[in-house]
């Protein structure tokens, strides 16, 4: 089973994203389940969402303590939050960062992946640019960093879903999957 | 067809697949989404039903009994402080013997203010009448709000759905949602035992008597006691159709086991997980589902627990001056049964922490190496504070 945590904060899309991601692995044959982790339900303030993966039925119905991966879709949240915290050894940790961050010691042991998903957003008219809605850029980043689920399988659940405009979603997603870059091990 | 839903999504679907005519509620976190998506479906025309919106969950059930008094089919969702609000009017859909189905979401009651999981609320509820069934995930979560109005309108008395906050209403997972043809056979158009008409007027729920009222009372204990074989005929009928099938209780592994775990809802799943890691180290470990609280199964229950040496009820709420509520009602099924096992209480994951895998093998071995419990309740995850006086 494979265990993904997401970092955000509320009005970005977060949970949104683990649910169109839930949908785009199980439309691609995997047992899913997404559920988010709720502090205060308001905008700006820390929102964590989990994202299970296996080929049999998930059991487990616990928050996510050790993941295997993290996502983390505001630069602005890893000053105050130990988004590593709990990890398991050797996983990607993707950031919503134009560069990569100065300090790479908490990623030491893990593989470190970026894009900018906010300009990747604001490009496609996404959100505002003091509150740019980043989720689908990061879910196409996310795509590529792990080699699945299938863009097109990520495309397909952004339609599903209903958002108020999938296609600049989708373009989005697909300018990430292009422009995320795979730092890779930290050492 | 197999779709990743939400488990309020289940619900919303499993009311719309039981053609329901008349829906009344008043939002509250977590509930929310099943009214959200229940109101969106009758104002696009998705559901043929009216969506009453009330400014008490007091007047929702005061509506929803006069609508299912009037013969149609009906729904409401709530959860915690909402369904308190409800509790007198809880007594009066079931003593009106009205086949009323509702979703309950299990949240903490305040104070402290808190939305998430904790299943005081529903359960205490369970002397009014309503007939409780607890799930597991969403595929039961949907598969047994459409069996409830079966079973419901068979025992006329109410139901609630019982599903855990977050763990199941805010998650998502694949959930296989009925064809409508396959929904109509299993459940056909409501049939009212009897109806207020205009045109042959008369008075419901008049004043009774002492010399009519136990009578009445004894009807009810009758209903409830032949609800536990027609829940079994309803669901074999359901099983027939849609190929699942739950039971009032699920044993799990109890054959040859020492120890049992008794759960219900969603923990139940979490604990399949740890039976599976710890039976591939030979432990001899099993668990008891508790699916239907009201009524009780007590029969399954003894049969199942005097299968094992020890039990051990993992409690997600608590009877403040007793123990944990589960606990309670397993104590007293089997203090009649000869020789029956001890009974371990262990209360967790209150008002939304987390029960883990590792709290639950933790659990599991402390029960194992004790011959007796040295306490009625242990709370387990729980700080050291200072005691408020």
């Amino acid at each position: 089973m494979l265990e993904i945590r997401f970092h955000g904060r509320g009005g970005q899309g977060t949970v949104v994203a683990t649910i169109l991601l839930s949908k785009a692995f199980f439309q691609a044959g995997w047992e899913v389940q997404s559920f988010p982790f709720f502090g205060v339900e308001r905008r700006g303030a820390p929102v964590e969402a989990y994202l299970r993966l296996d080929r049999k039925k998930i059991l487990a119905r616990t928050n996510v303590t050790a993941p295997d991966h993290v996502v983390a879709q505001d630069r602005t949240l890893i000053q105050n939050i130990d988004v590593t915290r709990g990890m398991k050894p050797g996983g990607w940790v993707l950031l919503n960062s134009p560069s990569l961050p100065e300090d790479l010691s908490p990623y030491r042991g893990m593989k470190l992946a970026s894009v900018d998903a906010s300009r990747i957003a604001l490009r496609h008219l996404l959100g505002s640019r003091t509150h740019p809605i980043v989720n689908t850029a990061m879910i196409g980043a996310f795509a590529r960093m792990l080699a699945m689920p299938p863009l097109e399988a990520v495309c397909g659940a952004i339609r599903e879903e209903a958002l108020s405009d999938p296609e600049a979603n989708i373009a989005a997603a697909r300018d990430a999957y292009n422009e995320v870059i795979l730092h890779g091990a930290i050492s | 067809m197999k779709k990743v839903l939400e488990g309020s999504q289940a619900v919303a679907e499993a009311v719309r697949l039981a053609k329901v005519q008349v829906i009344s509620a008043y939002p509250i976190t977590p509930q929310t989404h099943i009214v959200e998506i229940l109101s969106d479906y009758v104002a696009t025309g998705r559901m043929n039903a009216k969506y009453l919106r009330v400014e008490s969950e007091h007047s929702c059930m005061a509506a929803l009994i006069g609508a299912q008094s009037a013969g149609v089919r009906t729904f409401t969702a709530t959860c915690s402080q909402g369904l308190a609000l409800m509790h007198e009017l809880l007594h009066w859909a079931a003593g009106a013997r009205l086949p009323i189905v509702m979703g309950e979401v299990n949240r903490a009651l305040a104070p402290g203010w808190n939305i998430w999981c904790d299943q005081t609320d529903s359960l205490a509820q369970r002397d009014t009448g309503w007939m409780q069934l607890y799930c597991e995930d969403s595929q039961e979560v949907l598969d047994a709000t459409i069996l409830a109005y079966r079973l419901a309108e068979r025992v006329n008395l109410p139901t609630m759905v019982v599903l855990d906050a977050f763990y199941l209403s805010h998650t998502y997972e694949p959930v296989d949602v009925p064809e409508q043809e396959e929904v109509d056979r299993f459940l056909p158009p409501y049939k009212p035992a009897f109806t207020l008409d205009p045109g042959h007027p008369y008075s419901l729920s008049p004043l009774v008597t002492p010399n009519a009222y136990m009578e009445m009372r004894h009807d009810i204990a009758l209903a409830m006691e032949d609800a536990l074989a027609i829940f079994d005929e309803v669901e074999g009928e359901f099983a027939r159709i849609m190929g699942r099938r739950y039971g009032a209780v699920e044993e799990i592994d109890t054959d040859d086991a020492d120890v049992i775990f008794v759960t219900s809802g969603a923990v139940t799943s979490t604990v399949r997980l740890v039976l599976e890691e710890l039976r591939s180290r030979g432990e001899k470990v099993g668990a008891l589902k508790i699916k239907l609280f009201r009524p009780f199964p007590t029969e399954a229950v003894r049969r199942a627990l005097s299968k094992g040496r020890k039990a051990v009820v993992v409690d997600r709420n608590y009877s403040f001056g007793a123990s944990g509520i589960f606990a309670q009602e397993v104590r007293a099924a089997l203090c009649n049964a000869p020789g029956h096992p001890p009974v371990f209480g262990y209360i967790a994951g209150l008002g939304g922490r987390d029960i883990t895998t590792q709290m639950l093998s933790h659990i599991y071995f402390e029960v194992k190496e004790s011959e007796a419990p040295l306490r009625e309740s242990v709370w387990v995850g729980r700080q050291e504070v200072n005691r408020a006086t």
